[in-house]
């Protein structure tokens, strides 16, 4: 078997040195009973490249991909075009099968690039400090609020109503079982919520999404000031790091906290991962953050190297004091990121960044013309919501088997609320085209 | 009256009529390394014998610090904060951590002098 | 000895490369994009912002930058990571081609489920091999690491409990060698944990474990094989003991790579079972994730298990994202992350299962406790081994043999990496003083953990004689050893302008 370099003759020289006369019998502390006499029946035996190729490739043939036919979805994980650098970077054997930094001195690359990246991340997001990523967006979230729990003291999360579902379930899951309460407001599809109204004493931060997740962008300054006043932590979401590029970054309006995905730079959609958390805070609070934290230091020469540090928050040295239990980061992912933002560099984000809304402002225009649909996305970034006036997911469905993917229906996100069964979400990135958007355009104006 | 009484923690206090100044010995100094950062508690905090006060972090552990009576922090060593190193150069006279006023007394005579603490330590290995 | 100055500050092949930020070029970029079409800003409430502060660089620079950076690091594909616990196994190239076919690359996960079957039945592929290799009955696929997947149990657990009602139950029992992870994630949780002492022999204390056991104890948290490298043999009994109390057994699946293929934790009474696909599976470390940590449940657990859930019926395959009756999702405890699962690495994994099949599986475990009972019988006169064997896949030593000679866990470490080799795991298990955990996998060549045990034996034996080269070591990596000290206390984060 390719995989496996001992030959029948390494095994014989290996079973006489440790003096046992077959592998059985290192099994020998393994009860009986649970001892399987031979290859588990019911599984297939292995197979060569061609044939795993085979059943693979047929499997991802059933899909239908998009860059394949006019696409529209957003819904917190978006459409770009990676170049070709990136990917053909990222496969390097040293960055893709190196190890968690942990011996600094055969890893300076890994470190080095996650200094990097954790410098872009403060800028992008205008705040003091970042680590060195999470798993994703909505667990970067959810730890986030447990952040905001241990340093106020007080254990109850307002979270706004159009923060993206995944991200509130998954903080809703945490709080169930670490025992904190969140405050979750309804879904507001027209973008205004009174979420300063909803600080309290005990309320240990407010958590906003912006652009939120029927696209519309917030101005968070007047919410950082009222959470301030009452003692909690802003925290704000970003789940369109490319939004970054344009709007003012919520550290600059306030923020305590910004958390994000990352998944727009470097990264392919790949059916929902794996992905990149993007987790930034103010520089007081470093010592109660989640997460991996790369530092700069000198070697013993003297020569400037990065190191893994405050690594006593870590679950690995403070067990049960740990700040949270997360053992790894996500830096295959955090590797794609950083270099498609190198390669994009401060000219190439931002003409990115207004690119995409710009081809958002067009497909807008192009839907705003027809009849049966209205746009609720007074102000929006690359993504908004239109109403169709009768049940979008099924809009979406039909536009599938015409070969069109419209966008997400709002009920995909919220199944449970009332009042959305109409509402799509379109998005348009630099990939969108004309053709694209008059055939969503088209496919719409026959339907509505 | 002033003396110093000694745990198996390896905590000193200091004592000084009704208030005593606490810190780490030089042996746990040594066993930590390098230190790199203290958390020290509030003013005012009720601590209670063996609960921890303080956290003291090194490099590669982080280690509780534990009153070694009950008693109110009445004063902390904010130096620590911009320069834990002085844990390691001065364990027992400038890297002290807190000043706390004793709630109960008799707990004292249940600490080691410092002849005990050094046979205790040498008992250690 | 340290290193030749050169002018230009390379060495050789090792290039001196300065950060991003240094590099800048204002104005350049390395991609070009098309103007955007003439519209009119929308964007609201915000003001656009004025730059973000990031340097340019073009494609060749880019290029240069990373490549360089990836020449400072070692890799599997360069050499032999010994590390316990960590399974560093050959990445095969073909889990890479697979995750990269735009047929799952370039699927968005909230497609309509017509437009992604494809992707819902490779999910649910890998999920039967799951369970029937470990045979359980459900899985969770959706954690992003093991200890996600750690979290993801131990709440199924939570919730399984808190739906029977009964008294609280606030305890949970964790061996003293078990993983960091294992307590933090009982903790975070809520419970109160309390260590299972050891025998002399490296194995759970069973009597004293049961002294343990009550019924306020809500689950044990289980490593087998544990973290010395060695099989629970008491493991029926633990599990029959945790099951009369009202318990339940939570198995940290890190060790999966001795027995998979040939063990299942279902024989061995577990109710719930991580498992690392970027350990055992193969997938790639990738210098500190993504991984992947789904987790089998038992029967008992099975309607506890998070969403969302894969469904396969006559009318194909669908994904379950909120509660439902019907579907048998009504008790399902919630949602971990977004979305649905890392698919990239699923797919890998499937690659490699497929390719290995259950003959493979079978083979690979059984040379991997191969190499391990062969590296400790080689190195056991050299270096303590505190228990006897047989090991598992891994070999665990002390630093007992070193006393007196001035030289550390951490210098033979530091040494071994002049030697061309990752250290092994050092200081862990801590139940251990000066722990060297080596686990070699069923990838490494008889040849190369022949040399790697010259090496070890050749380094015991100046460790007697010259401590000094030992403390001075690395000295032929591209840093020496780096001042941690002054990074933790002094914490630099991130480039600033003019530092």
């Amino acid at each position: 078997m390719r995989y496996l370099p001992l030959t029948e003759a390494d095994r014989r020289e290996m079973l006489a040195e440790i003096g046992v006369a077959a592998v059985a019998e290192l099994y020998r502390d393994v009860p009986e009973a649970a001892r399987l006499p031979g290859p588990i029946a019911g599984l297939a035996n292995h197979r060569g490249e061609l044939e795993v190729d085979r059943l693979l490739s047929a499997m991802a043939a059933k899909n239908v991909t998009a860059g394949s036919v006019p696409f529209f979805l957003g819904g917190g994980a978006y459409r770009h075009h990676v170049p070709a650098t990136v990917d053909s970077l990222l496969q390097r054997g040293e960055f893709l099968t190196a190890y968690t930094p942990y011996q600094p001195e055969i890893a300076q690359g890994t470190l080095q690039y996650l200094f990097e990246f954790q410098s872009q991340v403060a800028l992008l997001t205008g705040m003091e400090v970042a680590n060195a990523s999470m798993y994703d967006g909505a667990t970067a979230c959810a730890e986030a609020v447990m952040m905001a729990n241990r340093t106020t003291k007080r254990s109850r999360a307002v979270l706004a109503g159009n923060l993206h579902p995944h991200y509130r379930d998954t903080t809703a899951t945490l709080a169930r079982f670490n025992g904190f309460e969140i405050v979750a407001g309804d879904p507001a599809p027209a973008g205004k919520e009174d979420l300063a109204g909803k600080i309290d004493a005990a309320t240990s931060c407010v958590v906003v999404q912006t652009p939120d997740v029927f696209g519309h962008v917030h101005d968070l300054t007047a919410l950082a000031a009222a959470c301030q006043a009452k003692g909690a932590l802003l925290i704000a979401v970003v789940t369109e790091a490319v939004s970054l590029g344009l709007l003012t970054p919520p550290g600059a309006m306030g923020a305590d906290i910004v958390v994000g995905e990352g998944q727009s730079l470097g990264m392919p959609l790949s059916f929902g991962g794996p992905y990149l958390g993007l987790f930034a805070a103010k520089e007081k609070y470093i010592r109660q953050m989640p997460g991996r934290l790369i530092g700069q230091t000198v070697d013993a020469d003297g020569r400037r190297g990065w190191v893994l540090t405050l690594s006593t928050r870590e679950q690995h040295i403070r067990r049960e004091k740990a700040t949270s239990n997360i053992c790894t980061n996500s830096g295959l992912c955090a590797l794609a990121f950083t270099m498609h933002l190198t390669l994009l560099g401060e000219t190439g984000f931002t003409d990115l960044a207004r690119l995409n809304h710009a081809k958002a402002v067009q497909l807008a225009e192009k839907l705003g013309d027809l009849k049966g649909l209205r746009i609720l996305t007074d102000g929006f970034f690359n993504e908004f919501t239109i109403d169709v006036g009768r049940r979008a997911n099924k809009v979406v469905n039909k536009l599938a088997k015409r070969g069109i993917l419209a966008g997400v229906p709002a009920t995909r996100l919220f199944p449970d609320s009332d009042g959305l069964t109409d509402l799509l979400l379109v998005a348009a990135t630099e990939c969108t085209t004309e053709a694209d958007m008059d055939a969503l355009a088209r496919g719409l104006g026959e339907l509505l | 009256m002033s003396q110093i009484k000694f745990t198996k923690d390896h905590e000193w206090i200091a004592v000084d009529g009704e208030t005593g100044v606490v810190g780490i010995t030089d042996y746990a100094q040594h066993a930590l390394g390098d230190i790199v950062f203290v958390e020290l508690p509030e003013i005012g905090r009720e601590v209670s014998q063996g609960k921890e006060a303080a956290v003291v972090e090194s490099v590669k552990a982080a280690s509780e610090v534990y009153a070694p009576v009950d008693g109110e922090i009445l004063a902390i060593n904010d130096g620590l904060t911009d320069e834990p190193a002085q844990v390691n150069a001065d364990p027992e006279g400038a890297g002290w951590f807190f000043k706390v006023r004793i709630t109960a007394p008799a707990q004292l005579d249940g600490l080691m002098d410092k002849a005990a603490y050094q046979t205790y330590l040498e008992g250690l290995v | 000895m340290t290193n030749a100055k050169t002018i230009s500050g390379h060495q050789g092949l090792q290039m001196d490369e300065p950060l991003i930020f240094e590099l800048d070029s204002p104005g350049s970029s390395g991609v070009d994009l098309p103007p955007p079409p003439a519209v009119k800003s929308r964007l609201g409430a915000v003001a656009a912002r004025n730059g973000v502060g990031l340097p340019g660089l073009t494609e060749p620079e880019v290029v240069r930058h990373y490549t360089r950076l990836s020449q400072k690091n070692y890799a599997i594909d360069a050499g032999f990571y010994p590390l316990g616990s960590c399974t560093m196994k050959h990445n095969p190239r073909l889990n890479e081609k697979m995750a990269r076919l735009p047929g799952f690359a370039d699927v968005h996960p909230l497609q309509p489920m017509t437009t992604v079957q494809g992707a819902l039945e490779l999910i649910d592929t890998l999920a039967g091999w799951l369970k029937t290799l470990t045979g359980m009955k459900a899985v969770a696929m959706s954690p992003a690491a093991g200890a996600h997947g750690e979290m993801c149990g131990m709440m199924a657990i939570a919730a399984a409990h808190d739906h029977r009602g009964g008294p609280a139950r606030k305890r949970v029992l964790v061996p003293e060698s078990a993983h960091g992870t294992n307590p933090a994630t009982a903790a975070a949780l809520g419970y109160s944990v309390e260590a299972i002492p050891a025998t002399e022999d490296g194995r759970i204390d069973l009597a004293a474990f049961k002294a343990k056991l009550g019924f306020d104890v809500a689950a044990v948290m289980l490593t087998n094989p544990n973290t010395c490298g060695l099989f629970e043999r008491e493991v029926r009994e633990l599990a029959e003991a945790v099951h009369e109390a009202g318990a339940f057994l939570y198995c940290d699946g890190a060790n999966f790579n001795a027995i998979v293929g040939r063990v299942r934790p279902a024989d061995l009474g577990v109710d719930a079972m991580h498992i690392n696909l970027h350990k055992t599976f193969s997938t790639p470390h990738g210098g500190g994730g993504p991984g992947s940590g789904p987790v089998v449940f038992s029967e008992a657990l099975a309607p506890f298990v998070p969403l969302p859930a894969i469904i396969h019926d006559d009318d194909g395959y669908r994904l379950i994202e909120s509660q439902d009756d019907d579907d048998g999702t009504a008790l399902a405890f919630g949602r971990m992350k977004a979305f649905h699962g890392q698919m990239g690495v699923f797919i890998r994994a499937l690659a490699y299962t497929l390719s290995h099949g259950a003959d493979g599986l079978y083979q690979s475990s059984a040379d991997a406790v191969l190499s391990a009972n062969y590296l400790l019988a080689k190195l056991k006169g050299t270096f303590n081994a505190p228990f006897d064997g047989p090991c598992m896949h891994e070999a665990l030593f002390d630093d007992k043999s070193l006393k007196g000679t001035g030289v550390g866990t951490l210098d033979i470490a530091k040494a071994l990496i002049d030697e061309g080799f990752h250290p092994m795991t050092v200081y862990f298990p801590l139940v251990v003083h000066g722990a060297m955990l080596i686990e070699p996998t069923e990838s490494e060549s008889k040849r190369s953990i022949d040399q790697f045990i010259a090496t070890m034996k050749g380094l015991a034996e100046r460790a007697k004689t010259d401590a000094a080269s030992f403390h001075a070591a690395p000295i032929l990596a591209p840093r020496r050893r780096l001042d941690e000290t002054a990074a933790a206390r002094k914490p630099v984060l991130k480039w600033k302008k003019g530092a």
